[in-house]
């Protein structure tokens, strides 16, 4: 894991946005998964400090939220680079060779799943399916889906986005 | 829609795969020649962009139908911007399709065994259209469905034979008169959008296709039971379904036909979305509801059944995606039509989603019966690259390798099950001569293991000890004994673990076993993948007498460690070579092991 993302854990956290995030679902039943996604879409991951504030306004246990925060693949308590590259390792893509366009990724950034490159720009996920099965082996840049990805097509996308601010 | 059959229609694929193969682009062009040509006050017609849904070829995305007044429609596939002017002079313009252009003969193959009910507005309409919904049927079925006593509605459902499109295949219309018969007014209704088998995407294009047609069966669902609440509980890894849902039903309260008095049809139905978090457990459906109550998605033990300790601890009713797209065709045409479609025991139509080693990878919907054979080779063109048939993976991690010799399975919940796989979700992975079903089985042990709750020591346990054994014999260094071992252990986790998670996710070994043990034998005594496909076993050299002095390795290595010149065998420098397996993959002649 790369110590870029514990450099900035040590930033303040402005709590602002999550107490906005809360107050739009404080009246839901079940509002603990919606919280922490709405706090993780703000911050871009789930910052600690907002652990004790969502425990204490949704009136649930601290343990509940790590609970929660642990067991499910999305949330991500340290930062995340700017583009996150999800690559699939489903069946579908498996089969179509997938291992070498995870090879390609680590190769080329040096990180593997669930790291974040230094300078905070890529962050690299292994997901277990994108649902776009149909052109595996496929990858995804933030929302973007690339689909019939071969290691030479790999090779494009990082640079196009090595080149993006 | 009769008021603009006279228009021109551009109809683009907007599902997930289109998108990603650039049919933004392609539609802005569209929009743009027209505007620059003057395009509309030259025919004197208007020209339309739709954005259709899947159309089932996402291969060869991006789609695009031309529909001129009066003609059939013409597909074109591979579509660029690029290509967009030359549509718009020589077919919209002077009615001349470019014959170059146009889908090969493959897309009417592809087309021919199908029977698209469950699909026949995804891809042909504006999927974020309320309009082009109510042109085809919307909400006929629930107006239909409110004329009828609830008994009548479940009795119409038990009739059709309708049976869960989520995996295990239960009768829907038994299902939903359990839950009507549970005491009391709170109960709820929930949609299982969560699609956590990989290789599947069917559901996904149900929602990104059609999400009015996926709210008319709730809502029909929802009358039928008595319920007036229901979630979707979507996977956050559907960032457009759950758009287009989310737009669909807010389309629906706004024009009143969610809320208080649907539609002014004397029954309330509120409608929300809940969006996953990424795991596969959460599928299984007492997982699902402890995360829609904000816990981790742990399965517990049934009975009690959600039908009458569910969500909150109120009755509750869960079916999945294509099950509720279902009900809404039964009520457009009724349960006679319905069960005159497929086999004894399951009735109507499948989709099955084919990826893999197949030509034609795609979303296939074909009526129950077809047979395996007919799906692969008539419907997706065969295999890919010329080469032989292996298997097919039929069930997602539950399910079951089949060898070529069980083809002539029909698609059928219980003939599937006879032939040692299951219907599943619809998933159908063809694999070739290169896919070692060795490593196919390790790698659906991996899947589940790490998928696994780790709620009880069988599953926790259990599995990672069968991948560990698993893992050795893809690396050569299998030991005698480990067979057995491994189909000791897959029945016992079989026999112990709690939910469906364990009890089926040795499924993929004991039919890898049961179907191509002389593969894992090879591994064991003769430290030899026969498929060359584990890389460690793999020697990445090029066989002389194999090689058609082609070139394919040479171009696709990315490191140029191939040496090849024209009428020459290719070398493989191993110095140089990272071992990426791509000319291994790229190779028609199975030149290199
Ligand atoms: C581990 C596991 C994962 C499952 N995943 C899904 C899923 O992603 N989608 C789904 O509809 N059903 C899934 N199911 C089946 C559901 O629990 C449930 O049976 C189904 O949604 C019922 O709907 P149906 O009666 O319409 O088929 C899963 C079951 C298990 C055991
Ligand atoms: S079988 Fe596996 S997934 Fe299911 S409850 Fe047990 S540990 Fe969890
Ligand atoms: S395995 Fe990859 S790196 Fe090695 S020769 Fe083949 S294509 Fe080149
Ligand atoms: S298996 Fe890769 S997208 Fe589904
Ligand atoms: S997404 Fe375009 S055909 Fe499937």
């Amino acid at each position: 894991m790369s110590n870029a993302a514990e450099n900035v854990q040590e930033q303040e956290i402005d709590l602002a946005g999550a107490n906005q995030v809360i107050d739009k679902y404080l009246d839901m039943k079940g509002a603990l998964m919606p919280v922490l996604q709405g706090i993780q879409e703000f911050y871009g991951y789930v910052p600690e400090p907002t652990v004790p504030l969502v425990a204490e306004r949704l009136n649930v246990y601290p343990s509940q939220i790590y609970g929660v925060l642990t067991f499910y693949a999305q949330f991500h308590l340290k930062p995340r680079g700017k583009y996150i590259v999800r690559v699939c390792m489903g069946t579908a893509c498996h089969v179509k060779g997938a291992g070498r366009i995870a090879g390609t990724l680590e190769e080329r950034l040096g990180i593997t799943h669930a790291e974040t490159t230094e300078d905070l720009k890529f962050t690299a996920e292994y997901v277990a399916c994108i649902g776009a099965c149909g052109m595996a082996p496929v990858i995804m840049v933030n929302d973007a889906t690339y689909g019939s990805m071969s290691v030479q097509k790999m090779d494009e996308v990082i640079a196009k986005y090595k080149a993006m601010e | 829609m009769a008021a603009n059959a006279e228009n021109i229609k551009v109809l683009i694929c907007q599902g997930t795969g289109g998108l990603a193969s650039g049919a933004a682009a392609v539609a802005k062009a569209f929009e743009d020649e027209f505007a620059r040509q003057g395009v509309e006050a030259k025919v004197g017609k208007r020209c339309e962009v739709v954005g259709t849904g899947c159309r089932g070829l996402c291969a060869n995305d991006v789609l695009v139908d031309i529909v001129l007044p009066g003609q059939e429609a013409v597909t074109y596939d591979f579509v660029t911007p690029e290509l967009v002017p030359q549509i718009v002079e020589e077919h919209v313009l002077a009615n001349e399709p470019i014959a170059k252009k146009k889908a090969g003969p493959y897309y009417a193959k592809f087309l021919e065994k199908q029977q698209r009910i469950i699909f026949s507005r995804c891809g042909t309409v504006n999927a974020e259209s309320l309009d082009d919904f109510l042109a085809h049927n919307g909400f006929t079925g629930i107006k239909k469905a409110v004329t009828m006593t609830q008994a009548e509605v479940i009795d119409e459902v038990k009739r059709s034979g309708l049976r869960g499109r989520g995996g295990g295949g239960f009768p829907t219309g038994v299902k939903w008169s359990f839950c009507a018969a549970s005491p009391g007014k709170t109960k709820y209704l929930i949609c299982n959008a969560d699609e956590g088998d990989p290789g599947a995407f069917m559901d996904r294009s149900i929602l990104e296709g059609d999400p009015y047609g996926l709210i008319e069966g709730m809502m029909i669902g929802a009358y039928a039971i008595g319920c007036t609440f229901g979630y979707v509980y979507v996977r956050a890894e559907y960032p457009l379904a759950i758009k287009r849902l989310q737009m669909a039903i807010d389309t629906c309260y706004e024009k009143g036909f969610l809320g208080k008095n649907c539609m002014g049809l004397g029954f309330d139905f509120d409608l929300r979305i809940k969006a996953g978090a990424g795991a596969f457990v959460c599928g299984e459906e007492t997982a699902l509801m402890a995360s829609i109550e904000g816990h981790r998605g742990m399965s517990r033990p049934r009975p009690p059944f959600p039908a009458v300790r569910g969500l909150w601890g109120y009755p509750t009713n869960i079916n999945n995606v294509e099950t509720f797209a279902n009900v809404s065709y039964i009520f457009y045409n009724g349960a006679d039509w319905y069960s005159s479609i497929g086999t004894e025991g399951t009735k109507g139509t499948k989709i099955f989603a084919l990826t893999g080693k197949v030509k034609h990878t795609g979303l296939v919907e074909v009526p129950a019966g077809t047979t395996m054979k007919e799906v692969i080779y008539d419907v997706c063109g065969g295999i890919l690259n010329n080469r032989k048939f292996k298997a097919v993976q039929a069930g997602g991690p539950s399910g079951g390798c089949l060898p070529e010799a069980a083809l002539n399975a029909e698609v059928d919940y219980d003939s599937l099950i006879k032939a040692g796989a299951m219907m599943g979700s619809g998933g159908l992975v063809v694999m070739d001569e290169t896919t070692c079903m060795v490593d196919i089985a390790r790698f659906f042990l991996n899947f589940t293991r790490v998928e696994s709750c780790g709620k009880c020591i069988p599953c926790r346990i259990g599995l990672k000890i069968m991948l560990e054994i698993l893992e050795r014999i893809t690396k050569g260094e299998g030991r005698e004994g480990d067979l057995e071992t491994l189909e000791d252990m897959a029945y016992d986790i079989k026999k112990s673990s709690l939910c469906g998670l364990g009890q089926t996710a040795p499924n993929p070994v004991l039919s890898t076993l049961r179907y191509f043990r002389h593969e894992y034998e090879a591994h064991i005594k003769e430290k030899r993948c026969p498929s060359n496909s584990c890389k460690d076993l793999l020697k990445f050299e090029v066989v002389e007498g194999a090689c058609k002095k082609c070139g394919l390795c040479f171009k696709i290595c990315p490191v140029d460690a191939v040496t090849w010149e024209k009428g020459g065998v290719a070398i493989i420098d191993k110095e140089k070579c990272t071992k990426c397996t791509s000319c291994y993959d790229a190779c028609r002649f199975m030149a290199i092991e």
